[in-house]
């Protein structure tokens, strides 16, 4: 066997092994999240708040953090893709000059870096200076929105870009502005990525712990305003874990189900759009 | 004869330079109405970026900087203050290879109906009708209107890419080497349509096959490291030229 050979199988391994890494690191977790938060779900624990014993090991579920979680990661997610697909689409060429385009980018790409405790503090500190105490949902949607912008807009931006000058071109040549231009052909063409991006904005938003564990605040209840304080299921895992009862700790397990089971459903919705929309695509 | 009305397009020194670097210098050629003006030249000595100039579809690209007027209908379309889109909506674009719009084969033709809000929903059927026969393609299309454009074969791309150009009524079509990525049939049909098309647009041609501009060319323009080297009616252009270095060239000599 030559050198060349050897090269080829040993490069071959690595990347069987990194394959086999990161399969292995998913099959665990979610092993170890579904054997040990099984017994803890029920019906009970999943249509029930948390009022009561819920975190001394009496009954009560955490149906008010899953409604927190969406009440938070939805409206985020839905305020970051609106503010995200128009700094994607003003970062083109069409519209901004690309170096100071590309020095928008590195601004993003160092706030998509910022540990999202930041943001929690950033948030916190404006609340304190109006002077809300307590927690809200409004800044809880707004810690998580910030959060999420630079991921959601960089990821449009790149698959923005890739959309070939060819059909910008067909585009303009018929006579489109701009604006026609960016929403009717080239939000087409991007629309997978697009999706893909606001996935993952989502995902990292309603997974998010940090930046709500300062803005958000807690509570045993259903939100009924932008103003009440929130349970969620990041920070629930927090609190559930930090118990000293082990029945009580297993719960955190449950929680981690359903965020996990909320991330999967989404992305299978993710999955059937993407596909819906890659149906017209220009290749 | 008034000749306003037999120039579609007249350029005056017209310069352009991409980061800097020249690429076309003071051109000045006037391109016949109702014909067939091939664009001639060696690859690279600015044929595209001239064509590209006559709809201000160069601006979108970076580092661009044109000189010159460039006159159509008797307005320099450089001037400023004027409405681009109105510009480019004179000048249907073919390209090199078929860019299609991400739709269906009948939303790519009603598209620009529909922006410049032309039709009403049965006007628009009909029209769109009436493009696709214009460019042979109904009949093959007719069942499967609703299709993603991009199932088309290349060459039938392409003649739908003429038709979403002719639906809305431009008086100039632009090519830009249209027959290059396509097999010899479709290659054919396309030279067939675009000499049908020159009695109610005039077409420009860039090619940089010296035979097809001789097979479909009234007007030619030769362009050779940015400069019009001869222009003059395709007859006497390729019968009779002055420039040697139209005869180098169209004696293979210079490529």
């Amino acid at each position: 066997m030559n050198k060349r050979n050897i090269e080829e199988k040993i490069f071959l391994g690595l990347m069987l092994a990194s394959v086999f890494i990161v399969m292995g690191s998913l099959i665990l977790i979610v092993t170890v999240i579904v054997l040990n938060g099984a017994p803890s779900l029920s019906l009970e624990i999943l249509t029930q708040t948390s009022e009561g014993g819920f975190y001394l090991g009496e009954g009560g579920g955490f149906l008010n953090a899953i409604v927190g979680s969406l009440l938070l990661a939805l409206p985020a997610t839905g305020l970051a893709f609106l503010i995200g697909i128009a700094i994607a689409l003003y970062l083109q060429k069409d519209f901004l000059n690309p170096s100071i385009a590309n020095f928008i980018r590195i601004c993003l790409d160092i706030l998509w870096g910022i540990p999202s405790v930041v943001y929690g503090v950033f948030c916190l500190t404006i609340m304190i200076a109006i002077g809300m105490t307590g927690g809200s949902l409004l800044f809880g949607i707004v810690a998580l929105t910030l959060l999420e912008i630079p991921i959601i807009t960089r990821s449009i931006d790149e698959s923005i870009k890739m959309v070939p000058i060819g059909l910008k071109e067909s585009a303009y040549s018929l006579g489109s502005t701009k604006f026609e231009t960016a929403i009717k052909v080239v939000r087409r063409q991007a629309m997978p990525g697009i999706l893909a991006g606001v996935l993952l904005g989502f995902g990292r938003g309603i997974g998010d712990a940090a930046s709500i564990l300062l803005t958000v605040g807690d509570s045993n209840y259903f939100p009924t305003s932008l103003t009440d304080q929130t349970a969620a299921l990041p920070t629930m895992i927090l609190n559930l874990v930090s118990m000293p009862d082990q029945v009580v700790q297993n719960k955190a397990y449950a929680v981690a189900f359903v965020l996990l089971m909320i991330v999967l459903m989404i992305s299978i919705i993710t999955r059937y759009l993407t596909k819906k929309s890659s149906k017209y695509i220009i290749k | 004869m008034n000749k306003s009305k037999t120039i579609q397009i007249e350029t005056k020194a017209l310069n352009v330079t991409i980061h800097s670097n020249p690429v076309l210098k003071n051109i000045d050629i006037q391109i016949p109405a109702k014909q067939l003006t091939a664009i001639i030249g060696p690859s690279g000595c600015g044929k595209t970026t001239l064509l590209k100039s006559f709809n201000r579809l160069l601006e979108i690209q970076d580092g661009i900087k044109i000189h010159g007027e460039i006159i159509v209908d008797g307005t320099n379309i450089m001037s400023s203050g004027l409405n681009v889109p109105d510009i480019r909506k004179k000048m249907g674009l073919i390209s090199q290879k078929p860019y299609p719009l991400p739709m269906s084969i009948f939303e790519n033709v009603a598209y620009g109906l529909r922006i410049h809000h032309d039709k009403n929903a049965k006007e628009l059927t009909e029209a769109v009708q009436n493009c696709l026969q214009e460019v042979g393609l109904w009949s093959e299309v007719k069942d499967r209107l609703h299709d993603p454009a991009s199932r088309l074969s290349v060459g039938q791309q392409q003649r739908l890419c003429l038709a979403r150009a002719i639906a809305v009524q431009p008086e100039v079509i632009l090519c830009d080497e249209p027959t290059s990525a396509l097999d010899p049939i479709a290659a054919q049909q396309i030279e067939k349509l675009l000499l049908k098309l020159k009695k109610d647009f005039t077409v420009i041609l860039v090619t940089h096959t010296l035979r097809q501009a001789k097979r479909v060319a009234d007007y030619v323009i030769f362009l050779y490291f940015g400069k019009v080297i001869e222009q003059g009616p395709a007859a006497e252009f390729f019968n009779n030229p002055k420039n040697p270095e139209t005869k180098a060239y169209l004696a293979g000599e210079i490529s």
